[in-house]
């Protein structure tokens, strides 16, 4: 029948596809346990030196220390300047309404590299020295626009009248924004937190341009590259991946579910 | 949207308190940067200084110096060849995660097939270098089957890279036309099967021109993040064939020369607003 012959040639290439997708994440991941100096085949092992070697690494270790700090205080920066954003523009008729969503969405369309050469060239002019401070500017910069883009597309009428029943209960502006509406809307937000969070955690070349002596993670990878093949960038990256996956499960598993079953 | 518009001019300075932040936060560390690097790029660095000179002068020494033109071109053909590989490649995916799979696996294929998307950005190149080595995992398989005899060259190759971006952009537009195919109502198939199309004329007839426009979403998409991209083409193409990145991170860094690295963002910049309104007019005339 046509329709069984359909679904095995589907079922082949859907095969052949996942297969490419995964191959490298597999052999990352394998060659991390590997009992020898190259991670290529064979594959000898499995052992945990390399993992051992990563933990003993405090260049590393610091710098996914320093990861995580730039990528937690930055995703919340960039959630509160979204959120702000969104509620007033949401909430309140202002005019060039549509200007300020535009300037505010705008660093979305540009390119890393060339936000992060802007940001260099004026940190340079103005004196200020390159830091994990200024990495984390230009990480709120790219986030922003996420953030703002994600919690206010959640903002619709039926919130309006919940707000407007606090406000008529005599709850003040500030109550009614912090303990009404941002609850309300806290899928979005913890989606915008964590999606920054992950965007934040992964990049590289803004921190690259923009970080001297203290460094986040996947710039200390890459000087880890210049060592060539390596079990223990293997390790690293396994355990960046194992970390990300671990996020976004629970992200799938809280969030999102809650929010289909609303 | 439902405040009344006779909105009083307290109300107003208020409600514009709650946006001042981020268009405070754009304005000073994106729009005053790019105003930086706009006036960079018309000065000049002689010696170890910047001369602030006004001249187009880095946009002509662009077109004047064959590697720099050389750069360019190769970013479009490896971005071109990119992004059609990627839409051949994820298309039937996506049509057979949306079509053939039950509804309740669905997310779950999706999301699987977006896994790796979450392997650091570095790493997935240095692990797409491991599988492509001289004595990577390729070379010793078909060496093991004894298809060829001596290892392939596949590392520091424009395949190389090609294949590490395609990955990337497999997963995206994978997640970008499922959505596109889920939105479509099993309606018009189902009225095609009626007027007596076979699969393969609903296919090309009517499902296919229905998706074209989110086609050409996701395609600006990968152009856009694939030709701005840096890191994949360093680790994986090598330093045989340079890209305009590669080219501007070389002015940044070893030549110290940030007027030609302006120069040369701006032009790529100019590039990508320039297919960003080729397809826009494009979807337009579609739509009309």
């Amino acid at each position: 029948m046509r329709g069984t012959w359909a679904n095995w040639l589907g079922a082949g290439y859907a095969a052949v596809i996942y297969g490419f997708i995964f191959l490298p994440v597999a052999v990352l991941v394998l060659f991390s346990f590997q009992d020898g100096r190259f991670p290529i085949p064979p594959f000898n092992g499995p052992s945990l030196k390399w993992y051992q070697a990563v933990l003993a690494d405090s260049s590393l270790t610091d710098a996914l220390v320093n990861s995580l700090l730039v990528a937690l205080i930055s995703s919340a920066a960039a959630c509160l300047l979204g959120f702000l954003s969104a509620y007033g523009l949401a909430r309140y008729k202002l005019p060039a309404a549509g200007f300020q969503r535009a300037l505010i969405i705008a660093p979305f369309t540009v390119s890393y590299l060339i936000i992060g050469l802007g940001l260099l060239i004026m940190f340079n002019t103005f004196g200020v020295s390159r830091s994990l401070f200024t990495v984390g500017v230009g990480h709120v910069v790219i986030n922003t626009p996420l953030c703002f883009a994600i919690i206010y597309s959640q903002f619709g009428d039926h919130q309006v009248n919940i707000e407007r029943a606090a406000r008529d209960l005599g709850a003040s502006d500030l109550q009614i924004m912090t303990l009404v509406t941002a609850p309300m809307l806290l899928p979005a937000i913890t989606a915008g937190f964590f999606l920054s969070f992950t965007f934040s955690w992964d990049e590289f070349i803004i921190a690259f341009l923009l970080s001297r002596f203290d460094v986040t993670l996947p710039v200390e990878i890459w000087s880890l590259l210049r060592s060539g093949l390596n079990p223990k960038t293997n390790a690293v990256g396994s355990i960046v991946f194992l970390f990300s996956v671990f996020i976004l499960v629970v992200l799938e598993l809280t969030v999102f579910r809650k929010h289909k079953a609303q | 949207m439902t405040t009344p518009a006779s909105m009083n001019k307290r109300e107003r300075r208020k409600a514009f308190a709650f946006v001042l932040p981020a268009i405070l936060w754009t304005v000073a560390f994106f729009v005053v940067p790019f105003g930086f690097m706009a006036a960079m790029s018309l000065w000049k660095r002689i010696g170890s200084k910047i001369i602030q000179t006004w001249s187009l002068d880095n946009y002509a020494g662009f077109f004047a110096k064959s590697h720099f033109v050389e750069g360019l071109a190769n970013s479009i053909e490896i971005t071109l060849i990119v992004t059609a590989l990627s839409i051949v490649l994820a298309y039937p995916l996506a049509w057979i995660i949306a079509m053939q799979i039950p509804e309740r696996w669905q997310r779950a294929a999706l999301l699987l097939a977006i896994l790796p998307f979450w392997t650091s950005y570095v790493v997935r190149s240095y692990a797409w270098m491991l599988v492509l080595a001289r004595n990577g995992l390729v070379n010793q398989g078909l060496l093991y089957i004894g298809i060829i005899d001596d290892p392939l060259e596949l590392g520091s190759t424009r395949t190389a890279t090609v294949i590490g971006f395609v990955h990337f952009f497999v997963m995206l537009l994978t997640l970008t036309i499922y959505a596109n195919l889920r939105q479509l109502s099993p309606n018009y198939a189902r009225a095609a099967a009626d007027l007596g199309a076979g699969p393969i004329r609903t296919f090309i007839h009517i499902i296919l021109p229905l998706t074209i426009p989110g086609i050409m979403v996701g395609a600006f998409l990968t152009f856009a993040l694939c030709i701005g991209d840096y890191i994949t083409p360093q680790i994986l193409g090598g330093n045989n064939e340079l890209v305009l990145p590669q080219i501007i991170m070389l002015q940044i860094g070893r030549r110290a020369d940030l007027p030609a690295a302006s120069a040369l963002a701006i032009i790529l910049m100019l590039v990508v607003s320039l297919v960003y309104v080729l397809c826009a007019r494009w979807l337009k005339l579609e739509r009309a």
